[in-house]
């Protein structure tokens, strides 16, 4: 089947969905995805993140869909064409998903342990804009305690259901899900009742924002201060093949592998996870590499850094530019004299 | 003309015996004796009936979209979740004439190939669950549902369920979800229902009102069915009628009366409670546009409004509205529409499943800026504000609550928007007061009229 | 998801358990969690209107399921009640249609009336007062859910008449 999208061709087979085929091609085409995982069966459509406007249903009817189609759950047809970042109205609902997301969501990125891999990040880098309009009060969630291998923070999460679905797809006894409606949903026990099971990590890899986070690495290290090497072990539970996050000979953290879609690539046991922190429990292949403008690779702090200058006089005994025209009143127009003192400074 | 109502005021119609005598159950005898299911299908396509529920998708063709091919077990879903505010007429049949219900579906049931179908009932509506309950256990009585119903080798066994609160379910997937034990969370099309629905197997849902027209189709034949009504708006409609009218109720009428008989004559709604102006007019349910009063009898070229599919939607949603689940809410000049945007957003936000993030976080920014602007703490730019939401609310979620909760704030900014200005000017004004305005909206008009020099 | 923690007699005898199998028996064999909706709905009404996190885990039981499944549901209804409630519980309907017919008015004279604020239960568990979305009733504004049925075209008066019913235990809920 052949499909269109921004101008380029691919031929994929039957089935396909748009997003699928999007990343096939790969580069800036390829639409953004909070809730769909490939690895997980039945997720994707919540987020509608991944919008785009079909403007050829197919070779047999053309016509174009009129409403824009969650490229994750909408399959190919032959002859589709696609535009996704081709689109004014697709970067328009992409703005707008991205702005619903936010204005509920918490902007504690500076203590969050996500931040640096976090997806909803990423969006808003991309798509977000640096003001609010949201004057209310955030909505706010009591704090569960679900164990002590997870760390829940509902008020992050986007109900994305991936990790609903993790533990329904990995584990036989799915204890937490998604409880209340509308924007008072939230992951819960309801009874807090520790989540414990032999694949239980998953969800903290599956989470796309800072929702899930593993208890043992909690405030431990921003994560691009930590070097990422690709090892194994033999584990009779599961592949045995992670990602260690290392401080020098620490290991701080187990992560199973993220391709750059950050899909883990196999789901990995608890064991793996949380109990063999010890380097002499693994064998390392060498280091992970990740794409070039991910935000741990930008910090890695192997670049040359431009020497930060401190300009004491200049920049902070005067006061920063614009408080000091926020006291002067700018409407009121400055003598000859008074202007110069005001450019330069009378200190 | 009646066809639902024929027979609602006949004493006893309750019971499976008086309605048998009026004629009940004919349709069903009818289909099994002398007509193949493809042929029911055939008669309902040809009658040109579209689905009462509100969006007006004709039924015969959806029912041919039902897959018979894959061999699995096909199921009639019955939606009787009728939440929309405004609309109350699906109740109105099930408490007066439940068998007619039960004889459509087991007409429509035969038609599908359906061997077992379900009666989706909202949970609130518990008394009404059980005369459906007591009616199907009379119908099973009497031979028309179970194993070889009159002796033709066909089974049916029809159950009704019943909800529990959650206007979602009215969208056929959730219902579904529902249905299967789960919460309502309505799916992602494709698959429909139709290939994919209820315990994965193909279903069709339809509205009370649409399968309740199916007796009279297969005794009287589609075409018949088919002159009644104007253009593709074919047949009777049940109108639920309240707000401050003299007669609120249940009406039926046949599509192409005119709006101003239909408010102002006394066989229907007799004019306006207290002889008020009228002010506005939802005329489908509380998800379409309102209506101002200079666009509610005439549209905006001068012609005369009726109501059917078509008429009500003319001008788009620039100067129309729709027909939608047939709730018939009127307004007059004590409304405050700013209050009832708000109630309205309120009430979407309530009911939104919170699966897809535009409707889950829209639908509650909505109702927070429109009661700001209502408890006088709207600023200016709140207006542009809530249009921009609603914007990027519509078209972007999974179902069609998204829109529903879009449209009324859409159109009450488009026709009332000196009414929002008012509020963010003139707080004062309108702090402290109940559901009322303190004075009718046209007293104060000019205090947010355009200035000209 | 509020959790109570009001213990609750759980009781679920032999006519309710012959309730609940006729209602099992609605659907297929291999899908009993469908019959879930209907059975919490006997359940709650056999157990003073609510539902205890014991009372949905012995739900999970019957129908073979697991808890969350039904803490999931019960949670987004709204018509399960998660903590105890006053023996009448009233509805109001509070959305549009009925609120220009005055339904917020006469639901803060019924508050006024009972000394409570809506959505609080008065001291003796008696009532309840909430309000609710649309409960199609549109034309009958201004109206109320009480048990299973609803009461219609209310006034002040009928009001007075309803409280002083149940009151007497006058009032048929079931």
């Amino acid at each position: 089947m052949k499909v269109t999208i921004d101008g380029q061709e691919i031929n994929v087979e039957p089935g396909t969905t748009i997003l699928q085929a999007a990343r096939m091609i790969g580069g800036e085409s390829v639409p953004p995805a909070m809730c769909y995982y490939s690895k997980l069966k039945g997720s994707g459509g919540k987020c509608r993140c991944c919008l785009v406007e079909v403007s050829k249903g197919s070779e047999a009817d053309p016509r174009p869909m009129p409403k824009l189609m969650a490229s994750c759950v909408t399959g190919v047809m032959d002859g589709m064409e696609v535009k996704s970042i081709s689109s004014e109205r697709v970067l328009d609902a992409r703005k707008s998903v991205t702005e619903f997301l936010l204005i509920n969501h918490p902007l504690d990125c500076p203590i969050c342990d996500q931040a640096g891999e976090c997806d909803l990040q990423n969006l808003s880098f991309k798509h977000g804009s640096a003001k609010t309009r949201y004057i209310e009060e955030r909505r706010r969630f009591e704090p569960e305690n679900i164990g002590d291998k997870i760390q829940l923070h509902m008020n992050r999460c986007i109900l994305c259901y991936r990790c609903v679905m993790t533990a329904d797809q990995l584990t036989d006894n799915r204890v937490h899900g998604v409880v209340n409606r509308g924007d008072h949903a939230q992951i819960s026990t309801c009874i807090s009742k520790a989540i414990d099971n032999e694949f239980s990590g998953n969800m903290i890899d599956v989470c796309p924002v800072g929702a899930l986070t593993d208890k043992t690495f909690r405030f431990k290290q921003r994560v691009w201060f930590n070097k990422p090497f690709n090892a194994h072990r033999d584990c009779d539970k599961c592949c045995g093949k992670t990602t260690l996050w290392m401080f020098g000979n620490e290991i701080q953290r187990v992560t199973a592998r993220k391709d750059q879609y950050h899909e883990v690539e196999e789901f990995i046991c608890n064991e793996c996870r949380f109990d063999h922190k010890d380097v002499n429990d693994w064998v390392i292949e060498g280091p992970r590499k990740f794409e070039k403008d991910s935000v741990i690779n930008q910090n890695n702090y192997t670049r040359e850094i431009e020497p930060v200058k401190i300009d004491t006089e200049k920049n902070i005994l005067l006061g920063r530019d614009k408080d000091r025209k926020k006291i002067s009143m700018p409407a009121v127009p400055l003598k000859e004299k008074e202007e110069k003192v005001y450019k330069e400074g009378n200190v | 003309m009646k066809i639902l109502l024929e027979h609602a005021n006949v004493p006893g119609i309750k019971t499976y015996e008086v309605y048998r005598q009026n004629g009940g159950y004919r349709s069903v005898e009818k289909a099994i004796k002398s007509m193949t299911p493809d042929e029911v299908v055939e008669q309902v396509k040809a009658s040109g009936l579209r689905g009462r529920g509100g969006a007006g998708f004709p039924t015969g063709l959806k029912w041919s979209f039902i897959d018979k091919k894959s061999g699995k077990p096909r199921h009639l879903v019955c939606n009787a979740d009728e939440s929309e505010p405004g609309t109350f007429k699906d109740r109105y049949l099930m408490e007066y004439i439940p068998h007619l219900l039960i004889e459509g579906m087991i007409t429509s049931s035969y038609a599908l190939g359906c061997n077992l179908s379900y009666i989706y009932i909202r949970g609130e509506y518990m008394w009404v669950f059980r005369i459906l309950e007591k009616a199907i256990k009379e119908a099973y009585a009497a031979g028309w549902l179970g194993k070889n119903i009159l002796g033709s080798g066909y089974d049916l066994d029809l159950h009704v369920h019943c909800g529990a609160g959650a206007y979602i379910c009215g969208e056929e997937t959730a219902l579904i979800e529902s249905l299967e034990g789960k919460r309502g969370n309505p799916r992602i099309k494709p698959p429909f229902p139709a290939v994919s629905g209820l315990w994965s197997n193909p279903t069709v849902v339809n509205n009370v009102e649409s399968i309740s027209a199916v007796p009279w189709i297969v005794n009287n034949t589609g075409e018949e069915y088919a002159k009644i009504g104007i253009g593709r708006s074919t047949g009777t409609k049940l109108i639920s009628a309240s707000g401050h009218i003299k007669n609120p109720g249940v009406y039926e009428i046949e599509l192409g009366l005119s709006v101003d008989e239909f408010m102002n004559s006394d066989q229907y709604l007799g004019g306006m409670m207290d002889d008020r102006p009228l002010k506005a007019l939802v005329p489908g349910g509380s998800s379409v546009p309102i209506l101002p009063a200079n666009l509610i009898f005439k549209n905006a070229e001068g012609g005369d409004r009726l109501m059917s599919y078509e008429s009500l939607s003319e001008g788009g949603f620039q100067s129309g509205s729709m027909l939608g689940s047939g709730g018939f809410i009127v307004y007059n000049d004590t409304t405050c529409i700013v209050r009832n945007t708000w109630n309205f957003s309120r009430f979407y936000h309530h009911e939104s499943c919170g699966q897809c993030s535009p409707c889950r976080e829209g639908t509650g920014w909505m109702e927070k800026v429109l009661h700001r602007i209502e408890t006088g703490h709207g600023r200016e730019e709140d207006i542009e504000l809530l249009w921009d939401i609603q914007r990027k609310i519509e078209g972007n979620t999974i179902c069609p609550l998204g829109d529903a909760a879009a449209w009324p704030v859409a159109a009450a900014i488009r026709h009332f928007r000196e009414e929002f200005e008012y509020h963010v000017r003139f707080p004062e004004k309108i702090k402290n007061r109940d559901h009322f305005v303190a004075e009718p909206f046209e007293k104060v008009r000019h205090l947010v009229a355009k200035q000209e020099i | 998801m509020e959790i109570s923690n009001a213990k609750q007699v759980i009781n679920i005898d032999a006519q309710l358990m012959e309730r609940i199998n006729e209602l099992l028996s609605h659907y297929p064999a291999d899908k009993k969690k469908s019959a879930l909706l209907p059975v919490l709905h006997e359940v709650q009404d056999a157990h003073d209107n609510w539902l205890s996190i014991e009372l949905q885990d012995k739900v999970a039981e019957i129908l073979e399921i697991k808890p969350i499944e039904v803490y999931e549901v019960v949670s987004f209804y709204t018509m399960y009640n998660q903590k105890p409630i006053g023996k009448y519980m009233f509805e109001f309907c509070r959305t549009s249609c009925c609120a220009i017919r005055g339904a917020e008015n006469l639901m803060d004279y019924t508050c006024e009336k009972l000394g409570i604020k809506e959505g609080e239960t008065t001291p003796d568990g008696m009532f309840t007062v909430v309000g609710v979305e649309c409960l199609g009733a549109c034309g009958y504004a201004p109206m109320m859910q009480l048990g299973d049925y609803y009461k219609e075209n209310l006034t002040k008066e009928k009001v007075d008449q309803i409280i002083e019913d149940c009151r007497n235990g006058k009032v048929n809920l079931h």
